[in-house]
């Protein structure tokens, strides 16, 4: 067990080596890990940073500083735990916090640590990050040097105001070429006039007048050329390779993106990876951590992390659950064919065949899937009346949000759909080169809910600052199909049939 | 230490305040500024910026939540802004209620505004005393004997002499070690004030521009408060006849008819002249209109009251004029050209609940 940290305290230091044993012993898997004390004013900039102390400047951050001390002047609430996907991983204590907390802490980042090294969704996330955020501070700040603060962060602004236009499948899936595509493509190789003799042929075309030929029906083809070939939803991507931005500008661009592609795994395995640690800082304590001094702090603090205020969604507590759901069902064997085709409500609820799984699930399942999938399938008919989940919605009526339904079906739709896409609309770049103008052309595909109208005209807007032509959206209002266009100058929206 | 984020956190305070970069003010999201009313709770706003992005409307999307209740119930308040985003987003948005104490509050109000503090007038007109232990003195009455003091002097003077033995540490003060506590008279200047709260309760003045009013006189309120020990505060209302009311009715009477300033202005005067001795009382005179005055004969009279008897006495005068359909608005013209000058006016035209921010700036940035 190498050991970094020797900026720990010493009797810091003994809890942290005693709660990396028992989470070892455990079968967690950890990347070497560092843990750093921090007091309240530097541990809210560095969670206001995104976890990293070196970020390039911008007000943002300063929001979010502001936010969470405000939060902590007032009392209302301080940041226990903070960890960085990096090797090595970067964890944050909070000074002024109980021992009994620190060691919580811990256990809850190890929890952590072991889901970034082993989930499929950060197998392409920079594991030197920590790196990589300096050296784009510094690039930014250059870029402020040379052109100005106001220059710089109008343009990061613009950014950001796109940073969810990429493609969060794209790093676990090969987007193939159309098949139907690359056929065609064989149909445009030049064959020159036809002749029946073979000796002839040379003679009648000649190697100079194939090649061009060959040139004329390349030129025809790169002109016939989709521009995406297929829709694009990597729209920053696009705006990279085809936008005619500075130099400066580019490299600004893919930065945020870059930015953007690395944070994107922990916001769509949310659910799990806090239930992961949830569970694991729960396990490691109780069965082995805890004092008797200690255990009255450690459950109040531990029901803390878990408190349900009434109606609300707390992933600590939704992920724990359903990882205890998984263990208590692999353990007695309530799966397989046997089990769902068995449709007594008593026999289901006595079923324990002992067969001592859980633990080995678990770890499989904290390694192959994402929220997604995982509420897909493992949110039960079961789980789902325990937890007395809802679903609910905004009653015109009666002007408030209203308690909708407790259907299981109705609930389990409701919360996949929250999860797809990481709740973000399914925006993809058509056509690059819209009505021959080389107008831009977005669509948006609906699925049920309409977009935020106003934030939509002004994300066009950006969106246009960028590709400097026209930009079009088409969405859907109220059932009807709309297409959204910005100039340059004005906005304008008509009617369009989909 | 300075955190490299006061930076930010400076940049950002200065986007909500609205002194850069413009194009981001319309995302400011604020709270309101009076959440709970009463005792000493209140809603601490924290602003936030939202960069806008393509995505859901929030009214069809609705959400999923955990918890009792049947469907069609309603879910309460805190859950509405926190359910709605989906789990994976992280937070949504959060408004703190928080709990503090009016003074605190004056003292973020103030950072906030980036207001003077107040300089009560009268500091040469001292009333009373108070003592205050400065020093340390060679002589004195034994009652003020400073112990700790006098030990350390008889101690080092034995050092120094050679007489102080560590086997036997015995120390024997003399007449010329003892030391005594002394004291200094500090002027207490009076710092008593008086605001008299004054508003057109004319038909012209809806449910809106008084919502206006009250919540603008609340932070005045607190400002003041924070100044002075024992503040006291009148209420006025006038249409064409004015009285004195209580607070409650001062803020929730709707009355009719037409308008006459001058009234108001009057009893101001006389509750002035009454009670509240321009040499031992700092005057704050607030007075809220719609700026429809009955008539150009009554302005001119206002102007009189204003310039012969109110101002000569008071500490600062304010006049904030709330924008109403109905009014003319020509009340505020008239005072500008005529007392605008006069260093203890301010005046101020609240277009909207927006604008009551930047009113209060400007009411209380004089510093007086």
């Amino acid at each position: 067990m190498r050991d970094k940290s020797t900026n720990l305290p010493a009797h810091l230091h003994d809890i942290r080596q005693q709660v990396e044993r028992h989470a070892r012993e455990y079968g967690l898997d950890l990347f070497d890990t560092v843990f750093e004390v921090l007091g309240f004013d530097e541990i809210n900039m560095v969670a206001a940073y995104g976890g990293f102390p070196n970020r390039y400047p911008h007000w943002r951050f300063g929001m979010d500083y502001e936010r969470l001390s405000k939060g902590y002047e007032y009392g209302l609430s301080k940041i226990y735990e903070m960890v960085i996907n990096n090797d090595p991983s970067y964890a944050y204590l909070l000074e002024s916090n109980m021992d009994v907390d620190q060691k919580l802490v811990m256990a809850h980042v190890f929890g952590h640590v072991d889901f970034f090294k082993n989930n499929f969704m950060f197998r392409h996330t920079n594991r030197k990050m920590m790196d990589q955020m300096a050296n784009h501070a510094t690039r930014l700040r250059r870029y402020q040097d040379e052109l100005g603060v106001e220059r710089v962060e109008d343009f990061i602004d613009r950014c950001l105001s796109l940073e969810n236009l990429i493609d969060y499948q794209s790093p676990y899936v090969r987007r193939r070429a159309d098949p139907k595509v690359a056929a065609e493509q064989q149909a445009h190789v030049a064959m020159g006039f036809k002749s029946e003799r073979e000796y002839m042929r040379d003679y009648i075309n000649p190697p100079a007048f194939l090649k061009e030929q060959q040139k004329k029906i390349d030129e025809e083809l790169q002109r016939n050329k989709k521009l995406p070939e297929r829709p694009e939803r990597d729209v920053l991507q696009f705006l990279l390779e085809h936008a005619p931005l500075e130099p400066w500008e580019h490299d600004i661009l893919s930065i945020l993106r870059e930015e953007a592609y690395y944070f994107a795994p922990q916001g769509q395995t949310k659910i799990m990876n806090e239930g992961w640690a949830t569970y694991w800082h729960s396990t490691i304590m109780t069965q082995k951590a805890v004092t008797a001094a200690e255990l009255i702090d450690y459950a109040d603090h531990h029901s803390g992390t878990l408190a349900t205020h009434p109606g609300q969604l707390n992933p600590y507590k939704l992920g724990v659950e359903l990882w205890r759901d998984i263990e208590d069902r692999w353990n007695k064997g309530r799966f397989g064919k046997e089990y769902d085709d068995c449709d007594s409500f008593e026999e289901r609820r006595r079923w324990d065949k002992r067969a001592g799984l859980g633990r080995e699930k678990i770890f499989e399942v904290r390694k192959h899937y994402n929220d997604v999938t995982f509420i897909d399938e493992f949110l039960t008919l079961e789980f789902c009346l325990d937890q007395k989940l809802f679903t609910f919605g905004y009653n015109e009526k009666h002007q408030r949000w209203e308690i909708l339904e407790r259907d299981f079906k109705k609930v389990k739709e409701k919360l996949l759909h929250m999860l797809t896409n990481f709740g973000q609309p399914l925006i993809a770049v058509e056509d690059g080169n819209y009505e021959n103008r080389g107008e831009l052309l977005l669509i948006h595909r609906h699925d049920g809910v309409d977009l935020k109208i106003d934030y939509a005209r002004d994300t066009i807007r950006n969106l246009q600052s960028m590709w400097r032509r026209p930009v079009n959206l088409i969405s859907k209002v109220e059932g009807r199909g709309v297409i959204f266009r910005f100039d340059g100058h004005d906005h304008s929206d008509r009617k369009v049939e989909l | 230490m300075s955190l490299k984020i006061k930076q930010d956190q400076a940049r950002f305070r200065d986007i909500v305040r609205g002194r850069i970069k413009e194009n981001l003010k319309k995302y400011v999201q604020k709270g309101e500024m009076i959440g709970k009313k009463g005792k000493e709770f209140i809603t601490i706003p924290v602003p936030t910026i939202d960069i806008p992005h393509f995505r859901f409307g929030e009214k069809q999307q609705g959400g999923v939540g955990q918890g009792e209740g049947d469907p069609g119930d309603p879910l309460s308040p805190s859950q509405q802004g926190d359910g709605s985003g989906p789990a994976g987003q992280g937070e949504g948005q959060h408004i703190l209620e928080v709990d503090v104490s009016l003074d605190e509050l004056a003292d973020i109000l103030g950072e906030e505004l980036q207001l003077p503090r107040i300089q009560p007038k009268g500091k040469d007109r001292i009333i009373a005393t108070r003592l205050k232990y400065t020093g340390v003195a060679p002589s004195g009455p034994e009652s003020l004997r400073h112990f700790k003091r006098t030990y350390k002097q008889a101690l080092r003077r034995q050092i120094a002499s050679g007489s102080y033995n560590h086997k036997r540490p015995m120390v024997v003060p003399v007449r010329e070690d003892r030391r005594y506590r002394t004291w200094k008279q500090v002027p207490l200047p009076e710092t008593n004030a008086v605001v008299i709260y004054m508003m057109d309760v004319s038909g012209s003045m809806g449910d809106e521009q008084k919502e206006i009013v009250r919540i603008e006189s609340f932070w005045i309120d607190t400002w003041l408060r924070k100044h002075y020990k024992g503040l006291e505060t009148r209420y006025i209302i006038h249409d064409a006849v004015a009285r004195e009311v209580d607070r409650e009715t001062f803020f929730h009477t709707r009355e009719s008819g037409g308008t006459m300033i001058s009234s108001a202005y009057k009893l101001c005067r006389e509750m002035i002249d009454a009670e509240y001795g321009p040499s031992a009382w700092n005057i704050y005179p607030l007075h809220f209109s719609d700026g429809d005055n009955w008539s150009a004969d009554d302005t001119r009279l206002c102007v009189d009251l204003l310039k012969n008897s109110i101002l000569p006495v008071v500490n600062l005068f304010c006049y904030g004029q709330v924008e109403s359909p109905y009014g003319s608005g020509q009340f505020i013209k008239d005072l500008k050209e005529t007392v605008g000058a006069s260093e203890n006016v301010s005046l101020s035209e609240i277009a909207d609940k927006d604008a009551i921010y930047g009113s209060i700036k400007q009411f209380l940035g004089k510093g007086k």
